[in-house]
């Protein structure tokens, strides 16, 4: 019963390569048609349309980030007064020194240490599930399928309160487990894995198994290997969904030496650091937290790009 | 999508081969359980099971001291969801209103994000285009950046005296001060074209009260504070939307448009009559991930408002945690809790029942009816 629906969704990260690797005649077959038709006359005022379109999106997309990183250099005073200008005057590095005796590096620290952990976890563990589910006959396998695609119905934030409530009957709230073990329960990436493996050929394995290979290793020296797009995607939405994360380490602990980023920079505009109009601080500690996102997305910009569609099959 | 059925059934393909190995099959299942338990212990302890103990605390009058299970913490049947559905009271009041804020919220939202994605995926679909990647990539951004430095830099920009402002001085726009601005929208334009006064409400809105608040509370539209964070998430996920409909847009097959084309249709009717049917699913896919994530808006109200001004950005998912961890009253805000989820999952199926494939549904229901005969006349035969 649950055949045709998994069966539609396997499709997305296989398909996104085929398309790309269409797209190049795509283009030359539509030039052809574009050239010698009745296009022709409008397209001089298309492309300017599209190119005056583009400049002003553009401007709105990328000004905010522009305006970020030049207040970050800006004196308190000179945010205040020039909050268009672009150029610093004087430029300052006095909102990074006031960061820097503040607890930011140890929440930078929190932060980097749960995403290591959550991404780490939920690469492994919903692969292992993922692989189960594509490829290990046994009984009760359909149920298991259903309960994960049920957990994908349920919507993050209604969980806020039940999820306190757990970690504080088991004594977990307010320990650094508390930050990341909740985290680990992935249903949308075990769903992600399960799609990829069911997409690859079966025979490989086949071959492995003749051979005598047990099913773990099978798993881990055949199979996981091939699955490297899949693998990539998944570390990259894992990445993303805990370094970004702020609702679960709101409930999971308020012990200052716990916060993460999210909840630390968060906590500035309501009191403290962000108190009056200190806006180079709070450009700062912003700026600093997209830093390492920024980076991860230049490198991986394809996966991610594939990340999104992937995760958008779910629903 | 024909390839896609057949890889679906991994498994039946290799049943032969394996016949004999009876001790492969008892392996298979160790393996498979093996394989999938942590996944499934972890979302027992960290969904299943905090489900149930909130479904138990909504029914409670529980504090936060303790165990919510101990002798000394009263069971109130459905006192909580009373509060907030049917007493008269502040419960019910703020409740309201944040149905009230996040409905407004919804309806400017999810409309203007799947239209501008659309658009950008249009423009930057454009076989033309130089730097491609590169537009698509900044569109994106947004995406991928924490809510919580967005806000700080939208808090910043929206500033009384901010760049926002300062730009619409340029225009000769006299900007309000954004977050500080509990003004309703639809009463903002109601009053400039003259059918009321802010300060004076007719009093036939004000008087009457429908849940708690009065008409002309209800009809208020999004505060300007809530506008500014509308625009803001606007920003924020239209890129993600915009790669959805690129990857649609990529599929649609080149014939169909040229046919389009070798019929004359001009290019709003190409769009109109080709693309868009042909985009039908992922428009729907879009809408409902919308109304799902919308519905559910915290963390820019933890960060930029905390419900203020005058509670114009109060939503049911802050409401609910300032309930239960600031005001300690866990009973209504896990009944709330579970309000917004039965909402959400209502207004998803209604938007599926209204929005799904008549066509289809057609030749399903076609098939069943066929279905039905083909049975009937073989018990009678």
């Amino acid at each position: 019963m649950t055949q045709t629906p998994a069966g539609d969704s396997i499709a997305p990260l296989a398909r996104t390569k085929a398309t790309r690797d269409l797209t190049t005649t795509d283009v030359r077959e539509q030039q052809v048609v574009d050239d010698g038709n009745l296009v022709n006359r409008s397209g001089r005022g298309k492309k300017i349309a599209v190119y005056t379109a583009l400049v002003v999106f553009a401007l709105i997309y990328i000004y905010p980030f522009v305006v970020q990183v030049s207040t970050s250099f800006k004196t308190d005073a000179d945010a205040v007064a020039n909050p268009l200008t672009l150029l610093p005057n004087p430029v300052t590095t006095a909102a990074f020194e006031r960061i820097a005796q503040t607890d930011f590096p140890l929440w930078f620290f929190n932060s980097v240490l749960v995403t290591l952990i959550v991404t780490a976890g939920r690469v492994f563990l919903d692969s292992l599930a993922g692989y189960a589910l594509a490829r290990l006959k046994f009984r009760g396998r359909n149920a298991v399928f259903t309960t994960i695609l049920a957990v994908l119905a349920v919507p993050g934030v209604v969980l806020l309160i039940p999820k306190f409530l757990v970690l504080n009957y088991l004594g977990m709230y307010n320990t650094y487990p508390a930050l990341f073990v909740p985290l680990l329960a992935d249903a949308a990436g075990v769903f992600i894995m399960k799609q990829f493996f069911e997409s690859i050929p079966v025979s490989v394995e086949e071959a492995a198994r003749i051979d005598g290979a047990s099913t773990f290793r099978t798993f881990w020296s055949v199979v996981l290997p091939m699955a490297k797009p899949a693998l990539i995607t998944l570390t990259i939405l894992s990445f993303q969904g805990s370094w970004n994360e702020l609702a679960h380490f709101i409930i999971a602990a308020d012990d200052p030496r716990l916060y993460t980023l999210t909840r630390g920079v968060g906590g500035l505009t309501a009191g403290g650091l962000g108190a009056g109009n200190q806006f180079p601080v709070s450009m700062a500690a912003a700026l600093l937290m997209t830093i390492p996102t920024a980076m991860v997305f230049i490198a991986f910009q394809r996966y991610f790009t594939q990340g999104a569609n992937a995760g958008a099959e779910k629903g | 999508m024909s390839t896609v059925q057949t890889a679906a059934g991994p498994s039946t393909g290799r049943a032969p081969q394996r016949a004999p190995g009876k001790g492969g099959a008892q392996r298979q299942t160790t393996a498979g359980w093996i394989f999938t338990t942590p996944v499934l212990v972890l979302l027992g302890l960290f969904l299943f099971i905090p489900i149930l103990m909130a479904l138990w605390v909504s029914f409670t009058d529980w504090t936060g001291r303790g165990s919510p299970f101990s002798s000394n913490v009263e069971t109130v049947g459905t006192e909580n969801y009373q509060a907030l559905l049917t007493q008269e009271g502040l419960s019910r009041q703020d409740f309201m209103t944040s149905l009230r804020n996040t409905f407004y919220y919804v309806v400017g939202v999810v409309p203007t994000q799947t239209v501008l994605a659309l658009l950008l995926a249009v423009i930057v679909n454009q076989k033309f285009l130089k730097g491609r990647t590169f537009f698509r990539t900044a569109f994106y951004f947004p995406a991928v950046v924490s809510s919580v430095a967005i806000s700080l830099v939208f808090l910043f920009l929206f500033t009384g005296t901010g760049a926002v402002n300062q730009f619409l001085a340029v225009l000769g726009i006299d900007g309000p001060t954004w977050f500080s601005d509990a003004r309703g929208l639809i009463h903002i334009v109601g009053d400039w074209l003259g059918l009321w006064t802010i300060d004076s409400p007719p009093s036939g809105l004000a008087d009457t009260q429908v849940m708690s608040l009065s008409l002309w509370e209800w009809v208020s539209g999004p505060s300007v504070a809530m506008s500014a964070i509308m625009l803001q998430v606007i920003w924020t996920t239209a890129g993600t939307f915009m790669l959805m409909f690129l990857a649609a847009l990529q599929d649609l097959p080149t014939e169909v448009e040229e046919a389009a084309m070798v019929d004359g249709a001009n290019r709003w009717q190409r769009f109109r009559n080709v693309t868009v049917p042909h985009l039908r699913p992922t428009i729907l896919l879009v809408i409902t991930l919308g109304v799902i994530g919308t519905w559910q808006v915290f963390d820019q109200m933890y960060v930029m408002t905390q419900g203020g001004p005058s509670k114009t950005t109060l939503t049911p998912a802050y409401l609910s945690y300032d309930a239960a961890f600031t005001q300690k009253q866990w009973g209504e805000g896990a009944a709330m809790a579970f309000l917004l989820f039965a909402l959400i999952f209502a207004l998803t199926s209604l938007q599926r029942f209204v929005l799904r494939d008549k066509d289809e549904a057609a030749t399903r229901k076609a098939a069943r009816v066929q279905a039905r005969a083909a049975r009937r006349k073989g018990t009678a035969a």
